[in-house]
């Protein structure tokens, strides 16, 4: 039975991997190419099985990544919910596309599961090394969305938050996970289709004729017809004036570069996705994001039980990094303990919100292992 | 001469700054002369026509028409109109790339796009160098040809796109130039109404980068270039003495399903397995 009859709640047993396929295919994704890789395979092998079932559902392997986000974009371009799932080596090579897609305003979805190490590195552990480059991957300046998960649900939940986000603001949206929680297994309650918020991008309600493609707008994200529906305009990669033709006229490329960034800015609240564990009374702060969130969890009860006012920030949204929650727990925080598994990229971000206020240590783990609550409890504890 | 007015008012953008960003005496403004033709001989409205181009100075195409244009990056161009077909198989979709962009960069998605079959057209405009960058030599440029980044000679060989395309699956290769014209019109038409994957290789002359440096004097020297030695493949085939002649014409005409003619079939397959269990 296709997903879109469901009226019902079901429970499943599923990957991470497997999660963030179903959460896509709620979301309305009927586009996906992709190339594989390990550990995001998964991803892409659910979707090979599942389009083909959905109303216009297409699913491609492309000859390499390269390849896979620019199918993507064409098919968001004409009007597709579109997806690709990759990791590391992958995600390199997806950069230009990507960097593309933001100058173009072309709503995509990349989910890379990261693993560890630089390079080819360790394709079967987890790592959580790309934090960075998903939000300076690309060259040049533009503003882009960076979402994590940290278990099964989240994997599902932050997919369609993934798609809703892409739609509304007109930009590719990263979710980065990490082999651990795309190789967990869990059972989880898949909701039926009414029941989650599904944003469909804004459509153009002028005639064809007064349609400016890149028009500001009071949002500042302007409305995105699908190519083929009568709206004929031109996409380019080049710097452009409103009407999407290549410019170099200072005031215009100053314009144009300005409202990509006021359109993520401007919504910067609605951006933010934190979960705040025990934090109304704490004074020792673990800000955690993806599988090492779930290790602090536990580690955060355990220093609760021994005494020690404990909290957990755990990051959703990673970047724009959600500096106002941050802020905030760092004014009330006389420790902070930054886990990642790299040699620090979060905690850089952390530590630039911090400007002196609070004390920032931090514990990194980069041999393939997931950092344990054991370790999280003895640096807090 | 007002059938061509009326052709530049119909498919040619108003509101885009002319003129034209192609130097004087190059074939590209030719071959968007006889795209604009061939789409208006097709009869293909002009909201269901897109054209994806690459980088370079034949990417720059897409700015002028008014169609559905997208200059993607650079190499590139088949992956985004292969996003494109697949999304919405009603629309016919043309590629447009130069040589760099469809040999050298984007050569792997070349061959992948003939081996899968995907209903797009690609249009190779191959002029034997890297114009927009200031001359550097491509992967057509011939052996022997002196360039900026082979000052002493191109030591490699060049890439014969129809070749190359026939051996990676292709449902259609045709060649034509800028000095035929007319031909190319022809050529572009056939490929444009067949199933498939066609690809058109348009051999355009650019005197700027190639032309100033090999011996050729003038632009009109590189078209007589053309018309001697580029010769109908009938023609090229009965010759003794082939060296410095290439043929045109059709070279491949196969009639196998385009890919998205292919994975209709396959989910209305499932559908009926779907409605009768």
């Amino acid at each position: 039975m296709a997903a879109t009859q469901r009226k019902k709640r079901t429970e499943a047993f599923l990957l991470g991997n497997e999660a963030v396929a179903e959460g896509a295919l709620l979301a309305g994704c009927t586009f996906f190419a992709g190339y594989p890789i390990t550990p995001s395979t998964e991803i892409m092998e659910v979707m090979a099985r599942r389009l083909p079932h959905v109303d216009n559902g297409v699913f491609l392997q492309m000859e390499d990544e390269i390849a896979s986000a620019g199918a993507i974009i064409g098919a968001s371009l004409a009007g597709r919910k579109a997806m690709t799932a990759t990791s590391g080596p992958g995600f390199s090579l997806m950069q230009e596309q990507i960097g593309y897609a933001c100058m173009t305003e072309t709503p995509l979805v990349i989910v890379d599961v990261m693993r560890g190490g630089a390079s080819t590195g360790l394709p079967t552990s987890p790592g959580q090394g790309d934090v960075q480059q998903a939000r300076w991957g690309a060259h040049g300046d533009r503003p882009i969305i960076v979402f994590s998960a940290s278990d099964v649900r989240e994997c599902l939940e932050m997919t369609v938050a993934a798609f809703n986000y892409a739609e509304k603001y007109r930009t590719p949206v990263i979710l980065l996970l990490d082999e651990i929680t795309a190789h967990t297994r869990e059972k989880i309650e898949i909701p039926f289709p009414g029941e989650i918020q599904v944003y469909n991008r804004l459509l153009p309600t002028m005639p064809p004729e007064w349609y400016k493609p890149y028009e500001e707008t009071v949002r500042g994200v302007p409305p995105m017809p699908a190519i083929g529906s009568g709206y004929r305009f031109h996409v380019t990669g080049l710097t452009h004036d409103h009407m999407g033709f290549p410019t170099s006229r200072p005031d215009e490329v100053k314009a144009a570069t300005e409202r990509i960034f006021r359109k993520i800015d401007r919504f910067f609240h609605d951006i933010q996705i934190v979960d705040q564990d025990l934090t109304e009374d704490a004074d020792t702060l673990v800000i955690a994001y993806g599988c090492v969130a779930r290790s602090a969890r536990l580690a955060v009860r355990q220093a609760r039980e021994a005494g020690v006012r404990a909290g957990l920030l755990s990051l959703k949204t990673l970047f724009p990094f959600p500096r106002t929650h941050v802020e905030r727990l760092l004014r009330t925080c006389k420790l902070v303990l930054v886990p990642e598994m790299n040699m620090g990229q979060i905690s850089r971000e952390v530590k630039r919100v911090n400007c002196g206020i609070t004390t920032i240590r931090t514990l990194n783990r980069v041999d393939g292992q997931i950092i344990t609550p054991s370790q999280i409890l003895k640096e807090i504890a | 001469m007002a059938e061509v007015t009326q052709l530049i008012h119909r498919y040619l953008r108003h509101n885009k700054k002319f003129p034209l960003v192609f130097c004087p005496g190059c074939g590209i403004g030719i071959v968007l002369g006889s795209l604009v033709r061939s789409v208006h001989a097709l009869g293909i409205p002009k909201d269901d026509m897109v054209l994806v181009a690459g980088i370079g100075c034949s990417g720059r195409i897409a700015a002028y028409v008014d169609f559905n244009t997208v200059h993607a990056t650079h190499g590139r161009a088949l992956t985004l109109a292969t996003g494109i077909k697949m999304s919405n198989p009603r629309l016919t979709v043309l590629a447009v790339m130069g040589d760099g962009d469809a040999l050298s960069i984007g050569g792997n998605h070349l061959i992948h796009a003939a081996r899968r079959n995907i209903g797009v057209t690609a249009l190779v405009i191959n002029n034997f160098i890297y114009g927009m960058t200031g001359g550097q030599c491509s992967s057509t440029t011939p052996p022997g040809s002196y360039t900026h980044t082979s000052p002493f000679g191109q030591m490699e060989k060049s890439f014969d796109v129809a070749e190359m395309a026939t051996a990676a699956g292709a449902n259609g290769v045709y060649r034509g130039t800028v000095f035929h014209a007319k031909v190319l019109d022809g050529l572009l038409q056939r490929a444009m109404t067949r199933p498939g994957f066609n690809l058109v290789e348009a051999l355009s002359p650019c005197f700027t980068q190639y032309g100033r440096g090999n011996a050729f004097k003038s632009p009109v020297e590189m078209y007589r270039w053309l018309r001697d030695n580029v010769l109908p493949r009938e023609t090229y085939d009965k010759l003794e003495d082939k060296t410095g002649r290439l043929p045109m014409g059709v070279f491949l005409e196969r009639d196998e399903p385009g890919l998205e003619t292919r994975h209709e079939a396959m989910r209305a397959r499932l559908r009926h397995k779907e409605a009768s269990a």
